[in-house]
């Protein structure tokens, strides 16, 4: 199986004999943010203490009953048309039995036969410096929802192991995508890729750190141009660097075992971060029968066309789409990536340009002056201290040319120290950019005498000493002079 | 006082509406039958307190005027309903002692109705069986005898036995069953009472312990139609707590009782014609037939051309939906735990549901596991499901040319206990006639038609479209008025 439109990486394993290719395939899980699970009416937030967010249901006491919970397969229908993908209007639950102390039922309620999202795909931007030299498509396969199980607790009890089912039925979408991936960084991109969609479109937190996302690494290695070689799969990898360390290692190994005249077995691996080092937890042999059947307890889903309008209608303009948008109002490739990488960034500067301020300017100033004082301060977009209204009203005074973009600077910190408003600050601390040439001129004229040698240095040829002298001038008007008239009265006063 | 044992549950209700009793009398008089028929091990939990309390609230209600519609009736709750706070065991060595803290829906909604419970039935464990042999409380005795002199204990069907034993035995005047593949008509059968199956949806499966999830159904059993009528009208309902409950208003089945039927055609299926059956099988069929002529219907020949695939199609699908249902009976949060010195989880496991389940479910358990496993899957669960498909179209096309269709319940009266418990298959067998209509999904009840040489009474089956259980019971009222059945079974215990 060979995908014709995938590109060619050039990423390559160095092997004694020869260079190999990586072939990667990711299944991510992503918790769906819902108040409540999947199948029963028990809340979901993290961080409860032990088993206390656990119904009936969940706990699969003698004749409990599951019932779909309509919001998490709206979201996973959302998620779907994010992605562009097939939404199936039939789809239907299945069991998947297998017996684990976290798993009260016995079974996982899961879509194995169909699944309630198809064919899909989303697209990696370009980076040259990862090895990414244009936008890479990558197919998502299908997308169905499941429960989540519980947890063991081994830290409680020196012989027993405890079970929290706080996360038992947890509604869960698995998101699997096709074995376009052919490096670590399309690896690394396409999850940071995925995460935002989600973000955007508020199916998952994208939490990482605490179990919101998760992948499935399949990885297996090839000659440039072989079939696919035979893969393992590295479960529950939880960040994006985690992801690409299992994919470089588990090539390095399977490459070192097949030159080494050995051959990779299908099978089950588990990362340990500590060690970064993946080890065998199950081959195929061992794996266990699923026994797979249709849910007898559940009908089959059913979307109407007026639900799936809803969802449809329900989407905020996504990643892709507000990216072309800031291309097209002639903000750079850069600024529009770093814009859009993260929703609420994405929002805090839409509503910045709402509020008036020229997309240009709006972005060179948030993705250096905000994104730099907020770095600093050690605080999130979505608690910066200075709201999109207020920097619209600082961006406003520059561009009609009340002060200047260096004391644009000052006046920021100003915002950010007390909170107020700009114009206010400007007004209060006298910062008003003066236009008033008789009182330029005269600087100018000081700043002239006091540097006859430059002044001469610039007669005989030495331009660039220009700079000197605005820089002078503005020094001595206390950067409040408008530096378009210092400029027209330097070129005149220097003749 | 015992004459009140005696009185249907629309009889208990007129007549405690009229003021002729007080619900308090006819507890005490339930109770004490209860009390005096340990012989027949019908109960595995006696709960008169709960049947006295429910009394005096209908006493109570009477006087101040706000009675309900089932107000001072007491009835036996088959041990597979959750009861709040009080032991539900599904007759198994695994739930003994598990009490829980919620009620199923359809216990609920009696309770609501007014209805006091005289204690908790006994059952096949997990529903699993048609002799009620298979509990772990030891199997009920049915009040029959034999009229050939000889004591032979006999088995009062299953899995709804407790249900069946006791309501012929004047025990209690109704109970609930369920039925998964013949569990209320066939023990209703064995001891000569009514049960019917609504559709598979009409009451919520929640609360209930699941044996087969796409086939398990609660259902009434009673002394008569008018009963079942009245005990349906209480149990059935949507409910939004299980996804395959019918959204469907429940009619008002007793109101519209009828058995005239005229211009009603009943169909007679030719393939439940069995070569080597009992021909007292086969004569009460044919009185039944002439018994629905009488009462103006039509009689149609049909064919139900899958019947014979039905019993092993069931007994795919029945095993592999409990195979899984039953995986969470494992010892980690409630019921049996076995755990041996320095076992592990796996240890756990196997200790635990080694000893907390009876041969009968372990089997059920393996031949499920056994077709659901990789490999066999296509050959058996998913031939199941179609050829469960062609059933359900077998009856669909039958009802194109009649509105209900008559059968014998169960190929045989009821057996001796021990008789059969050697040979699953003979046991199964049992089953043969009640099968399709679990499978596909449809209304049927079992009413007593006759007594057969031996004494013993034999029932018959009407099956009815999905969601018509009026015309089922209509049916049924036919047959009842003409068969005069009123043979009970004399007092041993």
């Amino acid at each position: 199986m060979v995908d014709e439109n995938v590109t060619e990486s050039t990423y390559r394993i160095k092997g004694e004999t020869g260079e190999w290719e990586v072939v990667i395939g990711l299944e991510v899980h992503a918790q769906v943010t819902s108040n409540a699970k999947l199948f029963s009416g028990a809340a979901t937030a993290f961080g409860a203490e032990p088993n206390t967010q656990v119904s009936l249901v969940d706990a699969a006491m003698p004749g409990m009953l599951p019932v779909p919970n309509r919001e998490c397969i709206r979201q996973a229908v959302r998620t779907g048309m994010a992605i562009e993908a097939q939404i199936n209007k039939w789809s239907r639950f299945d069991r998947k039995n297998y017996f684990y102390a976290d798993l009260p039922q016995g079974y996982q309620i899961s879509q194995l036969y169909h699944p309630l999202v198809g064919e899909g795909s989303l697209t990696i931007e370009e980076d040259e410096k990862a090895g990414i030299p244009e936008p890479k498509r990558i197919g998502i396969e299908r997308i169905h929802v499941e429960q989540d199980a519980g947890k063991l607790m081994h830290d409680q009890h020196p012989t027993m192991s405890y079970v929290d089912l706080n996360r038992s039925g947890v509604a869960l979408m698995e998101i699997v995508s096709r074995p376009d991936m052919r490096s670590p960084a399309e690896a690394g991109a396409y999850v940071r890729k995925l995460r935002s969609i989600l973000r955007y479109v508020g199916s998952c937190d994208g939490n990482m750190e605490e179990g919101s996302m998760r992948a499935d690494v399949n990885v297996s290695v090839r000659r440039p141009g072989d079939e696919f070689g035979t893969r393992t799969e590295t479960k529950n990898v939880n960040s994006v660097r985690f992801v690409m360390a299992v994919i470089e290692g588990e090539a390095k190994r399977q490459v070192e075992l097949i030159e080494g005249g050995g051959s990779v077995v299908q099978e089950t691996r588990l990362y340990d971060p500590d060690r970064n080092e993946t080890r065998s937890m199950r081959s195929k042999e061992d794996a266990h029968d699923y026994r797979y059947f249709p849910d007898p307890d559940l009908l089959p889903l059913e979307l109407d066309d007026a639900f799936l309008a809803e969802c449809r209608e329900s989407l905020p303009e996504l990643p892709d789409a507000k990216r072309a948008r800031y291309l097209g109002e002639g903000i750079s490739a850069y600024n529009a990536d770093v814009l859009t990488a993260e929703v609420e960034a994405a929002r805090w500067f839409d509503t910045l340009l709402e509020a008036g301020a020229k997309p240009v300017a709006a972005a060179n100033w948030v993705t250096s002056e905000l994104f730099g004082a907020l770095n600093r301060l050690g605080r999130d977009i979505s608690d910066s201290p200075v709201s999109p209204v207020q920097a619209a009203e600082l961006l406003g005074l520059v561009a009609d040319g009340t002060i200047s973009g260096t004391i644009a600077k000052q006046v920021f910190e100003k915002m950010l120290e007390t909170g107020d408003g700009a114009a206010a600050i400007v007004d209060r601390e006298g910062l008003k950019q003066t236009s008033d040439t008789g009182a330029i001129e005269a600087e100018i004229a000081k700043v002239l005498a006091a540097n006859e040698d430059k002044v001469a240095q610039y007669k005989g040829g030495k331009e660039a000493l220009f700079g000197f002298f605005v820089g002078q001038t503005m020094k001595a008007m206390q950067g409040k002079a408008n530096p378009q008239v210092v400029n027209e009265l330097l070129k005149k006063a220097l003749g | 006082m015992t004459d009140l044992t005696n009185l249907t549950v629309a009889a208990i209700r007129d007549g405690h509406r009229a003021g002729d009793f007080s619900a308090v009398e006819v507890a005490e008089a339930f109770n004490a039958n209860v009390a005096g028929a340990k012989a027949l091990n019908a109960f595995i939990v006696e709960t008169p307190e709960h049947a006295l309390a429910a009394a005096k609230q209908a006493d109570a209600d009477r006087s101040a005027g706000t009675l309900k519609p089932l107000s001072g009736v007491p009835i036996g709750m088959k041990d597979l309903f959750a009861t709040n706070g009080v032991q539900t065991t599904a007759a198994s060595h695994m739930l003994e002692g598990f009490v829980p803290r919620y009620e199923s829906t359809v216990s609920q909604k009696l309770w609501d109705a007014g209805c006091g419970m005289l204690g908790k039935l006994n059952l096949d464990q997990f529903a699993m069986g048609s002799s009620n042999e298979t509990s772990y409380f030891g199997n009920v005795i049915s009040p029959w005898k034999r009229n050939d002199g000889g004591n032979a204990a006999l088995a009062p069907g299953g899995s709804s036995g407790g249900s069946s034993s006791a309501i012929a035995a004047r025990l209690c005047p109704a109970a609930t069953g369920t039925d998964t593949g013949g569990s209320i008509r066939q023990p209703a059968a064995f001891v000569g009472i009514s049960g019917i199956k609504p559709t598979y949806g009409r009451c919520s499966r929640w609360g209930i312990v699941a044996f087969a999830s796409s086939l398990d159904q609660a259902g009434p059993m009673a002394r008569d139609v008018r009963d079942c009528a009245i005990m349906l009208e209480n149990m059935a309902g949507f409910d939004p707590k299980d996804a395959t409950s019918l959204n469907m208003a429940v009619p008002n089945w007793e109101a519209a009782l009828s058995s005239d039927l005229k211009g009603k055609r009943v169909g007679i299926p030719k393939e439940y014609r069995l070569e080597g059956i009992d021909p007292e099988i086969d004569a009460m069929w044919d009185a039944g037939i002439a018994m629905l002529k009488d009462a103006g219907a039509e009689v149609v020949e049909i064919s139900l051309p899958h019947t014979k695939y039905a019993l092993p199609t069931y007994y795919i699908i029945a095993p592999a939906e409990a195979s899984s249902n039953l995986a969470r009976y494992d010892g980690v949060r409630y019921g049996l735990r076995d755990l041996p010195d320095g076992a592990g989880l796996q240890d756990m496991y196997a200790a635990t549901r080694a000893d907390g389940f009876g041969p009968e479910v372990k089997r059920r358990i393996m031949i499920g596991t056994y077709v659901l496993s990789a490999g066999f899957y296509d050959a058996y669960y998913t031939q199941a499901q179609k050829v469960r498909t062609l059933i359900a179209r077998d009856f669909e096309a039958a009802f194109g040319v009649c509105d209900v269709i008559l059968a014998p319940t169960a190929p045989s009266a009821a057996f001796g206990l021990g008789e059969k418990m050697a040979d699953p298959l003979a046991m199964y067998l049992n089953d043969v006639f009640a099968v399709p209509a679990s499978l596909a999904g449809l209304p049927a009840m079992s009413v007593p038609a006759a007594l057969n040489r031996e004494g013993l009474p034999l029932g018959l089956q009407i099956i009815g479209k999905a969601f018509d259980e009026q015309g089922v019971l209509n049916a049924g009222l036919a047959i009842e008025e003409r068969a005069g059945f009123n043979a009970r079974a004399e007092k041993w215990w």
